[in-house]
């Protein structure tokens, strides 16, 4: 297989008024083709602003300190921007949280999509409502003729959302980066997109990477997941195996502190401490301030791979197995 | 303020065990709406509460949560029914009123985001001394400091963040306030709306455990509202099941959640996310509710979108009828 995404060693920063956040640091991750790949991580591990690297939307403070991103041959950090606007909405796609802010409020729905199609999609004109409204049906909208004339405000938060995956597959990208695409709807909407965005990677051998903090969600729907803490990726693993066998200390804490339908209050576990702030100097291994199983050599740099399995990576001296 | 027979009606279905505390009769809110109509935002809901109870209120957007959630906690005047504290009337009163009864302290409720609800310019110590002051009338400084301080260790809120402001706190420190604040005065009955939804997982594992640390400690009753039933079960005994501004089940947590009769609230539980049902293909509630405005008085409000919905479902509203021990179900075919 050939990876559609591959993500290495990258490292990014934002200079801030107040000193340089190492938001990233030596990130690596692919994507294969028909693949979904979940992120999980706590805020302010650095899920979107990878999410966001990926498709080339950096902030202003960002700097690139190394690695590489190469997403379908294309070297994404060096790419001329005519390039990157190319790609993204044709092969690249990226569903927003909370759609209601993301679609373009005086527009209608219909014509957002058509926006998109006019763009990249080289339709003569008269076909564009046509492929709109397949695309609105695409993603089960009931009545797409009628939705196609209504505006988001008319439209609830479910139904908004599948107007923007609509939108992210009006091109059948071969990537969809969807950051969140379920917070702040209900667990029955949640149920119906997360079917659709598998189904869609499915069908279309679309290649999918999840942005999620919830890894119940993440376990049920990712073939892979990936766990950042602190702007490191911290462990990689088929997602049976991670949720089963987690090999880093941090894992296993997020999942017992996860409820699941099996735990109990006095079950639950907290994580000690809190994030460290990522403008200061940190140590080899970020989670070291927090991790019961911290010794000397958790300060030796660098801090190495581990693959404890073709298909099993962590990044800690210590693993819990391996 | 007339004091009412403590339970005129005898037991409703689903009544809480125990001591009632307190209990919602044919409770209804409805708001005038632009362009005629109205919407029906919680239709004669029927709820108890007993004394050290938690119960657990589910539902998705727009079922009236909410809205129950401010008739119950007296911060809105219903449009009919009544709310029993200790048998007392206290949806005779207005709300204006009532802020200022005795009873008002009794009630408190710890919002949704903290971050939203704190007073920006307040410092932690003004947030929790505001509602000591307000309803209780606590004027003397040394006896207002040590409640404040008081509440400030229930909750595990180190002293010297009391001088501090909400922005200079982290996000599990503002949920700490917000539920210092709301049990400073000492309630009978402590509304939880979403208080975790805002916070990261192993944070919100902190505050669960601090809230069932409480309710054991301080024998609070709690109405829980939330989205995440997972959280819902992991402290409430009871759980009430809202749609479209009616209660469609109500049973003890652990009947409901390998016994829910209401095909709605199977639907709920089915959307829960389960790494174990991987790639299952599960049947989805799809569609969206009907409109709360003017709904059919004779309709079931889940007809439509439930998968075992007959002519019947739209002629005749099924009612709640018992469905084993404390478990009350309103489903034709439940």
């Amino acid at each position: 297989m050939t990876a559609q995404l591959s993500v290495e060693d990258f490292s990014l920063v934002f200079r801030t008024r107040h000193g340089t956040v190492r938001a990233l640091e030596d990130v690596s991750l692919s994507v294969e083709r028909g693949e979904i790949v979940g992120v999980v991580g706590e805020s302010g591990s650095g899920k979107s602003v990878l999410a966001y690297a990926v498709m080339g939307l950096q902030d202003a403070a960002a700097r690139v300190q190394g690695g590489r991103i190469r997403f379908a041959g294309l070297d994404m950090l060096t790419a001329s921007e005519g390039a990157l606007a190319g790609v993204r909405g044709r092969e690249l796609a990226m569903i927003f949280q909370s759609p209601r802010t993301a679609l373009n409020p005086i527009r209608k729905v219909g014509r957002q999509i058509e926006d998109i199609l006019r763009q990249h999609a080289n339709l003569p004109g008269r076909d564009l409502r046509d492929q709109a409204i397949a695309a609105l049906a695409r993603v089960r909208i009931p009545d797409p003729q009628r939705r196609y004339e209504a505006y988001p405000f008319e439209l609830s938060g479910g139904m908004c959302q599948r107007v923007m995956i609509a939108m992210a597959l009006a091109c059948s990208p071969f990537l969809l980066i969807a950051d969140e695409p379920t917070t702040g709807l209900d667990v029955t909407t949640q149920a119906v997109i997360m079917d659709l965005i598998r189904d869609m990677s499915r069908e279309a051998r679309m290649s999918t990477l999840l942005i999620t903090h919830d890894l119940g969600l993440a376990g049920e729907y990712c073939d892979r997941i990936a766990v950042m803490h602190a702007g490191h990726v911290v462990e990689i693993a088929p997602a049976a195996e991670l949720l089963s066998r987690p090999a880093h200390p941090y894992t296993q804490q997020l999942l017992a502190a996860t409820p699941t339908p099996r735990s109990t209050v006095e079950g639950l576990v907290s994580i000690p401490g809190q994030l460290p702030d990522l403008r200061h100097d940190l140590p080899p291994c970020r989670f070291s301030a927090r991790c019961a199983r911290h010794s000397p050599i958790c300060d030796e740099k660098p801090l190495p791979w581990t693959s404890l399995t073709p298909t099993h990576s962590v990044r800690c001296r210590v693993p819990l197995w391996g | 303020m007339d004091i009412a027979d403590p339970n005129p009606f005898g037991a409703l279905p689903g009544t809480a065990v125990g001591v009632t505390l307190l209990e919602a009769q044919a409770l209804s809110m409805r708001y005038k709406v632009a362009g005629g109509g109205m919407l029906h935002a919680v239709d004669s809901v029927d709820l108890t509460i007993g004394s050290g109870e938690c119960v657990g209120l589910v539902g998705e957007s727009g079922c009236g949560k909410s809205t129950l959630v401010r008739l119950l906690a007296r911060l809105a005047d219903p449009t009919s029914g009544r709310i029993l504290l200790d048998g007392q009337d206290i949806a005779a009163v207005s709300q204006a009123r009532f802020a200022g009864m005795p009873q008002r302290a009794r009630i408190q409720v710890v919002f949704q985001d903290p971050s939203e609800s704190l007073n920006p310019a307040f410092r932690v110590f003004q947030s929790i001394a505001d509602p000591l002051r307000r309803l209780l009338g606590l004027k003397d400084q040394t006896k207002l400091i040590e409640r404040v301080r008081r509440a400030a260790e229930l909750v595990g809120l180190p002293p010297e963040l009391i001088e501090r402001y909400p922005h200079q706190l982290s996000g599990g420190q503002r949920a700490r306030v917000g539920i210092a604040r709301a049990i400073a005065p000492e309630p009978s009955l402590l509304i939880l709306d979403e208080p975790t939804s805002a916070l990261d997982v192993s944070v919100q594992a902190v505050i669960l455990r601090l809230l069932a640390d409480l309710q054991a400690r301080l024998g609070m009753s709690y109405l829980f509202v939330s989205h995440d039933l997972n959280v819902v079960r992991l402290l409430c005994s009871r759980i009430v099941v809202m749609y479209l501004g009616r209660v469609v089940e109500m049973a003890p947590a652990e009947a409901l959640f390998t016994g829910a009769r209401h095909p709605y609230t199977q639907a709920l539980l089915g959307a829960i996310p389960d790494p174990a049902k991987r790639g299952e293909i599960r049947s989805r509630l799809d569609g969206s509710p009907r409109s709360p405005i003017d709904p059919d008085p004779n309709a079931c409000r889940f007809h439509g979108r439930c998968p075992k919905g007959t002519e019947r479902c739209a002629t005749e509203m099924p009612r709640l009828t018992p469905a084993g021990q404390g478990h009350v179900v309103a489903c034709h075919f439940a």
